[in-house]
């Protein structure tokens, strides 16, 4: 049944989510303040446009060694933000276009200069979009006694690069992302954070390039902290919580890689394409049930208010029948008529009116019971003591006044109501000429 | 914000002339253009159909730029004519979505019809085809595509996450789902996935008559959707809120809009591939604004650009071996990008700066000419040089940058420009005004202190302050506007016709 504890090899798969962690975490800490500042498609464009100074790398190392390919890299991510900053400034194109013009330039350069260069080193492009991460574990290092996976060791060493550069300079990171004008007045220069954390994200994405992909670095770079923003509003929440997701992420797209295509009779796909999957289902579930953004929790919270108003609607209602002694029989269809409310939405209200023995139903109609109607009282008087306020002490028009007291009525508490009271004088009758019912003991 | 003011201002600019001209002139011509651009190309590609049904590649390496430049053969003339119409059509509806500010929109879209590509082979084989069925994945993509921008549309409803996080999110999870699925189908045995990689980075090379055909098609279908809506389409561009309020459905013009670039970056995607179509929708459309301020001829000159570029690019590669077509054909649309950038007639950066150049040396010759004429004044020559011997007044080079923070060079160009214009006189180290400059002089000065007596009794500005800001307004001052500021302030006007000096002049004049 669970396909994954049947194949699973710590010395395998353990390393593959070690690795995809580690990607996770270092570009997820990144990643916070480049959601932050609005830069999303600046790190997809950067992740993009490191293939020229890949290719450019190979040509003047004429190896896959390391060091030049970093370099190769920054100088490409700096290139890329300062030729965006140029394209913009001077060439006055909006910010997206000279981003779309600068990075698909680079990006097409870079295709041509690997194509010139495959003879030479063994580099595809295929390779820099999505990465080998099953591959990593067999290629393995000495580091202190241990065999380790060359790129656990690289992303190991960049993650701690990131988690020491974001803890250090935590608040002028915060600073800048928040308020980049401040940050300059102050002495630290937004613009020279930029530029550091661009170049941090161009090392990031090349030492996650070839174990797990560019697009992958992207889905770190932004699904999880987007993901975490979505959760809490406070930055160093944020930050952990991202890296977890991220690990989180990781995981659950490796088992997904294995489990998901067995469900359509395949043996496995693509982990690294499973693990940005895997980012978008975490980012999913909380964009729906987040508690305080969460689509459903948004949903549910506005069907409480409109039920709770409509409730209210119709004890008023009643009351006001009652008060006229008015021949209208209360049916659920006048009333609905008359609230200009929804056969469903009303059902709703009346059941729960009846089972808070507000209301109780004879023969087809609805009247007040006591309880009901002390509720009808304090709102008809909330109404209209809004109502001679709103002209005595705001010189309202009589006849725009309904409205604004329909909507106040209802978040008026009784002690308000009392200070209304006192405010105009306790009058008798309101501006249409209506009895204002005197206070429930 | 900007670049739509600029056109906004254009275009409003023109409407006298167009109602004048005529309104349906302007937009009979424009249409003209763009059904020129892509009749030409349908009808060629159409005429090129019955020679043969499958293309295949261009042998590289011989060298016989004329054949491909001319069309001379089947399969140059197939793709050469595909890509142009591509950029035609890409340039097109890109002008749109660069002025909507939406230029990264397409990135995602087309990232986002990766998985949908992938879903389509699967399901194509699951009913017993070979999965690469063209109609079925571009089916595939397109839904794929349109459930990403119904993603983009919701994650935007949220307080928190903006524009770039959405297309961030979705570029980024529908691509890793994409690559999940064609992980999948390299396992198959009874599919070639080895196709759908062309989805990826483009297949220019072995384009067929029929993928042209499409492509012409589908350029043929945004140019009517463009050319009908055009008005509509503008409006949003530049102003939402007004065109809601005009009652147009915003909504669904966007939603026209986004299918427009949908598809665009379906039929490219066969043609540069997913990555690439994103540079053809962006960079035709951004460099067509260094040309032209109106949108008109922008949609014009942005789809002439992107046939160009898809033109020369095909051409190229299909010449020089080992150049993948798709990125050739973005380099040669960059290249064509920064030459706008430096030499457009409008926004370009030469034509700025020499404007801004011009008006740096029109503002340096009237703060000469007022110096000049203030030393005569503090000589008491003013009176005498008006008499008629303007060539009485003297002045020298140094005395000239006592006053000024001018370089040595700089005043001496300056001077020698003036001499040129014949507004002074140079003798060795001297400088005089000629009549006609101690005229203008007098003017300019005349100008500034109405302008700085204006600031101190009406505006309440301190006189220790009014000089710096006379100085920045001095250099725009309008006819009408020194009539009516001499008629306000007729009361300090000396006989000579130049108001006295209303401050100090411890800090120069």
């Amino acid at each position: 049944m669970m396909r994954f504890i049947d194949t699973w090899m710590w010395g395998l798969d353990g390393w593959i989510i070690v690795v995809g962690m580690l990607c996770a975490v270092s570009a997820a800490l990144l990643g916070n303040f480049v959601v932050l500042r609005r830069l999303s498609l600046l790190g997809d464009a950067i992740t993009h446009a490191i293939l020229p100074g890949l290719a450019i790398a190979f040509l003047v190392g004429e190896s896959r060694s390391s060091l030049t390919m970093f370099v190769g890299a920054a100088i490409a991510g700096v290139l890329t933000t300062v030729l965006t900053e140029s394209v913009r400034g001077l060439g006055r194109v909006d910010e997206g276009a000279s981003m779309g013009v600068v990075f698909t330039s680079l990006f097409a350069l870079g295709l041509v200069l690997i194509v010139q260069v495959a003879d030479h080193v063994d580099l595809d492009p295929d390779c820099v979009l999505y990465g080998a991460i099953e591959l990593t574990p067999l290629d393995l290092v000495r580091v202190a006694g241990f065999e380790l996976p060359r790129a656990a060791v690289t992303l190991g060493v960049v993650t701690l690069v990131n988690l020491l550069f974001v803890v250090l300079f935590y608040k002028e990171l915060t600073l800048s992302a928040f308020d980049p004008q401040l940050s300059t007045t102050t002495g630290f220069s937004a613009r020279l954070m930029h530029y550091v954390l661009m170049i941090l994200v161009a090392v990031t994405a090349v030492a996650c390039f070839e174990s797990v992909g560019n697009i992958l670095v992207v889905a770190m770079l932004v699904v999880p902290p987007a993901t975490s923003l979505l959760l809490t509003d406070r930055l160093w929440v944020m930050l952990p919580l991202s890296a977890v997701l991220g690990c989180l992420a990781a995981v659950l797209g490796h088992l997904m890689a294995i489990e998901v295509p067995g469900w359509f009779g395949f043996r496995s796909t693509t982990t690294a394409g499973m693990m940005a999957v895997a980012a978008g289902l975490l980012f999913g579930v909380a964009a729906l049930a987040s508690p305080g953004q969460g689509l459903v929790p948004r949903w549910y919270r506005q069907r409480r208010l409109a039920w709770s108003i409509l409730t209210d609607d119709v004890v008023a209602l009643l009351y006001r029948i009652e008060e006229r002694g008015s021949v209208t029989r209360a049916t659920p269809q006048t009333l609905g008529e008359l609230l200009f409310a929804g056969r469903w939405s009303l059902a709703a209200a009346l059941r729960g009116l009846v089972w808070q023995g507000e209301i109780v139903a004879r023969e087809g109609t609805y009247g007040l019971t006591e309880t009901g109607r002390r509720r009808g009282v304090d709102l008809v008087r909330s109404h209209r003591l809004w109502e001679s306020y709103l002209v005595e002490r705001l010189g309202a028009p009589a006849e725009r006044i309904h409205t604004r007291a329909e909507a106040l009525e209802h978040f008026t508490d009784p002690g308000l109501r009392e200070r209304l009271d006192t405010e105009t004088d306790s009058p008798k009758i309101d501006p249409h000429g209506r009895e204002i019912p005197k206070a429930t003991p | 914000m900007r670049a739509g003011r600029g056109l906004e201002a254009a275009s409003q600019k023109s409407k006298g002339k167009s109602q004048k001209w005529g309104c349906w002139g302007g937009r009979a011509l424009w249409g003209v253009a763009l059904v020129v651009w892509f009749g030409v190309g349908v009808v060629q590609a159409e005429g090129a159909l019955p020679l043969e049904a499958e293309g295949g590649m261009v042998e590289g390496g011989v060298g016989d730029w004329s054949r491909v430049a001319l069309l001379g053969d089947y399969n140059s003339r197939v793709v050469v004519l595909g890509t142009s119409l591509l950029g035609a059509a890409a340039g097109l509806v890109g002008s749109f979505t660069l002025l909507r500010k939406r230029a990264l929109l397409g990135d995602a879209l087309s990232h986002a019809t990766l998985p949908g590509i992938g879903i389509a082979f699967l399901v194509s084989v699951a009913l017993g085809g070979d999965g690469k069925s063209l109609p079925m994945l571009l089916l595939g993509a397109t839904v794929s595509g349109l459930l990403g921008v119904g993603a983009i549309l919701l994650i935007r409803q949220s307080p928190k996450l903006k524009e770039d996080a959405a297309l961030g999110i979705v570029l980024s999870v529908f691509f890793g789902a994409g690559l999940a699925i064609l992980g999948v189908i390299q396992q198959m045995e009874s599919g070639h996935a080895a196709g759908l990689e062309a989805f990826i980075y483009g297949k220019t090379a072995s384009m067929t008559a029929a993928d042209a055909r499409l492509i012409g098609w589908a350029g043929l279908l945004c140019l009517v959707a463009s050319v009908v809506l055009f008005k509509e389409l503008s409006l949003l561009c530049f102003d939402e809120q007004y065109a809601r309020a005009r009652g147009l459905p915003v909504l669904l013009l966007d939603a026209v809009l986004m299918a427009l670039v949908v598809t665009v970056s379906i039929v490219g995607l066969q043609a540069v591939g997913l990555v690439l179509v994103i540079a053809l929708l962006v960079i035709p459309a951004a460099a067509a604004r260094f040309w032209t301020e109106r949108i008109r001829p922008m949609t014009v000159v942005a789809a002439g650009i992107g046939a160009v570029g898809g033109f020369v690019g095909a051409a190229v590669s299909a010449v020089v071996p080992n150049l993948p077509s798709g990125a050739t054909i973005v380099l040669v649309s960059s290249t064509l990008f920064a030459a706008s950038m430096c030499f457009g007639t409008e926004r370009g950066l030469l034509v700025r700066w020499r404007r801004r150049q011009g008006v740096h040396q029109s503002i340096d010759r009237q703060h000469l000419l007022r110096d000049l004429y203030e030393t005569l004044e503090d000589r008491g020559l003013a009176d005498r040089a008006e008499s008629g011997a303007g060539a009485e007044a003297i002045a020298t080079f140094a005395t000239v940058r006592e006053r000024r923070v001018w370089s040595e060079p700089r005043l001496r160009r300056l001077v020698s420009r003036l001499g040129r214009q014949g507004v002074v006189l140079v003798n060795g180290e001297s400088i005089r005004l000629t009549a006609t400059g101690f005229d203008e002089a007098k003017r300019l000065v005349h100008q500034h202190r109405l302008w700085e007596l204006y600031l101190i009794t009406h505006a309440d500005v301190a006189p220790s302050r009014v000089d710096q800001d006379a100085d920045d307004i001095e250099h725009v001052l309008e006819p009408e506007v020194v009539a009516e500021l001499e008629r306000l302030l007729d009361a300090r006007l000396r006989e000579s016709g130049v108001v006295s000096n209303p401050h100090a002049v411890a800090g120069g004049g």
